[in-house]
């Protein structure tokens, strides 16, 4: 099926080209930092993770949201997501290599990421989050290749692949209880110490991807002659409303316990993020763009008209991806480190190298999406005797 | 011969499988050594180190020094980005070294008073716990919460991990940095320079303990004022830091973590 992804229009060339690009860029500040260190970027000692572990967890929330397409079809029998499964699982696919990507890009000593296999130690969250994100991996590379060749042959996938989409479902959310495990059981950062921090992860996961999986249905369908379907659509709109309302619900229960409690430690945070701390204050006109984006995002969704137009939808979809974007990314990792340890506030704003570099990741997983959109899409055109 | 336990355990891994007894390995391996090598395994006579501060006799002077002699014979390097500086015992203020624990009316003495800070070597450490490769542990014979830069892959997490703020990020090559502010990089040469990208913090002299000698904090505060530093093996009821502990009130950092620090404040 690979000679599909070497045919394509110019458009689609020219968009690889300038993914190359962009790519290209990334990996000569990456070359850069390699060289002269982490100390190219706006990282501390206060503020030890910044945007590369941010991108890493929003991203493990959308490779998590393949399932919420996955579950529906093999669990519930709504034949409706058969169409559109192969474009949860790629998608999947290239934001687990995201999520790859931005850790390796986040070590001190990227040449030693292999210590991680030579000695496991299982009480470490990084071991297990490795075990759950290659796994995920594997999964949806041999389910989506494997059910997207026999769809294009016309017969039934081979047996063996059947225990393995069932297995994924499950293992979907593991990757992004791990991933809120790295964070939710550290001593000394209140801001993570929540027990809610895993059901928010899942929740916000399960907005944002299948958001971001119908703004990409939306242009495959402008660019192709595939049709995601209007009833998939729909669905997935409606997926996308709940999880986004769980979502904004579990983030004010968060508010509650802080600021009904009074206590500062679990105030403070907050404060830092939306009002600012001690004249520090750079994050919160993103955190109140989150929130400006977040409610309108729920305006949109939960209101049926707006919800079935599909323009208006398509802007409250776009309004999920930006407000989840903000507040699990940036908020969530910085907010949690500051203030510091010692009660502290210490600045954290990205370096120009390190945006380039995660453009470059992010270019990479856009590459490695199109290319399997692309294949997937021609497939299905070919099916559909076009 | 500069063998350290772990590179002892490995070689006595390898000669295990090979079928080799201990002493026939190394004669095999490194002929002539093996008594050298034993010799150079680090020996540690406590059970559980521990040390005691004492803010009634510590003051600025002391503290000045200590900083001074352990950042040189360690090697550490002085950094021109503020953000990205590496510590292993520093200066603190009273109320953002006990956060949640000073309040208005506290005795005004300890109003922006600095206290000397260090890893805790905590009897729990949760810097071990979330290592991915164990390059960090907790030695099991007397405490000390060890690093082995050679294992860390740089991720960071200790950092996140650690309440304390005790550990330091080599953001940028040790060996590289500024000049100016490092003459003579490095200033001990019979200790090691790290590489960029990995995490490091105070091991409790564990170079010293392991010549039975005190770590040198302690020795230099001791020269400047008797008692400033009391170091000891917190398992021996009869030991110097014990007694002074039994004798004094003393806080710790953050005790409510559960983490055990081994620390202690006389106040």
């Amino acid at each position: 099926m690979l000679e599909k992804a070497i045919r394509g229009s110019q458009t689609y060339w020219g968009w690889l080209i300038f993914l190359l690009l962009v790519i290209g860029v990334g990996a000569g500040n990456f070359i850069y930092q390699f060289f002269e260190g982490l100390k190219i970027t706006g990282m501390g000692r206060d503020v030890s993770w910044g945007l590369y572990i941010a991108q890493f967890t929003y991203l493990v929330g959308v490779a998590a949201s393949g399932v919420m397409v996955v579950l529906p079809y093999y669990i519930h029998n709504y034949k409706a997501f058969g169409r559109i499964t192969i474009l949860g699982e790629f998608m999947a696919i290239a934001a687990v290599t995201m999520c790859i990507l931005f850790l390796w890009v986040d070590l001190g000593q990227p040449m030693r990421v292999i210590n991680v296999m030579l000695y496991p130690q299982p009480n470490s969250i990084i071991f297990w989050d490795m075990v759950v994100l290659t796994g995920y991996l594997i999964l949806n590379v041999l389910i989506g290749w494997n059910v997207l060749s026999a769809e294009r042959k016309g017969i039934h996938y081979p047996k063996w692949v059947t225990p393995l989409i069932y297995l994924s479902i499950p293992w979907a959310f593991s990757i992004h209880t791990v991933t809120a495990f790295l964070y939710q059981g550290l001593p000394g950062r209140h801001f993570w110490l929540t027990a809610i921090m895993a059901a928010r992860f899942l929740s916000s996961a399960f907005c944002s991807g299948p958001a971001l999986l119908l703004i990409i249905c939306f242009l495959v369908r402008r660019f192709t002659r595939f049709d995601p379907g209007k009833e998939q659509m729909r669905t997935l709109a409606s997926i996308v409303t709940y999880a986004m309302i769980l979502n904004v619900f579990f983030f004010l229960l968060e508010l509650f316990t802080a600021f009904y409690s009074q206590i500062p430690g679990h105030m403070v945070h907050f404060q830092f993020l939306f009002s600012g701390l001690e004249g520090h204050g750079r994050l919160v006109p993103w955190m109140w763009a989150a929130a400006v984006f977040a409610v309108l995002a729920l305006i949109l969704l939960i209101n049926p008209s707006t919800r079935r137009k599909e323009d208006t939808m398509i802007v409250g979809c776009a309004a999920v991806v930006i407000a989840t974007w903000i507040d699990k990314g940036m908020g969530l990792v910085i907010g949690g480190f500051t203030p510091n340890v010692f009660e502290r506030v210490t600045d954290y704003w990205p370096t120009v190298p390190e945006v380039l570099i995660t453009l470059g990741v992010w270019a990479t997983g856009f590459f490695i999406l199109t290319v399997l959109f692309k294949i997937a899409s021609s497939v299905k055109e070919e099916v559909a005797g076009y | 011969m500069g063998m350290d336990r772990r590179e002892f355990l490995r070689i006595a891994g390898y000669s295990a499988l090979l079928g080799l007894g201990g002493k026939a390995a190394f004669e095999l391996l490194a002929p002539g050594q093996i008594d050298a090598a034993v010799e150079s395994v680090p020996l540690t006579v406590g059970k559980k180190w521990g040390m005691a501060v004492d803010m009634t006799k510590m003051d600025e002077q002391i503290m000045d020094k200590v900083i001074e002699v352990c950042h040189r014979i360690h090697n550490v390097p002085k950094v021109a980005n503020p953000k990205q500086e590496i510590k292993w015992i520093w200066k603190e203020t009273y109320e953002h070294t006990f956060p949640g624990q000073h309040h208005e009316y506290a005795a005004e003495k300890y109003h922006g008073r600095n206290f000397l800070l260090l890893c805790n070597h905590c009897t729990n450490p949760p810097c071990c716990r979330v290592c991915p490769t164990a390059a960090t542990w907790k030695r099991e014979e007397d405490g000390v919460v060890m690093m082995d830069q050679h294992r860390c892959i740089g991720c960071r997490f200790c950092m996140a991990a650690c309440p304390f703020g005790a550990r330091s990020f080599n953001y940028g090559d040790p060996r590289k940095a500024p000049a100016d502010l490092n003459p003579n990089f490095p200033p001990d040469m019979t200790y090691p320079t790290r590489v960029r990208g990995v995490v490091e913090k105070c091991n409790l002299c564990a170079e010293r303990l392991a010549k039975g000698q005190i770590p040198a904090c302690v020795e230099e505060a001791n020269k400047i004022k008797e008692g400033a530093l009391t170091f000891g093996d917190l398992a021996d009821p009869e030991s110097q830091v014990r007694t002074v502990l039994r004798e004094h009130y003393s806080i710790q950092r953050k005790p409510e973590l559960g983490t055990g620090p081994n620390v202690y404040y006389i106040i």
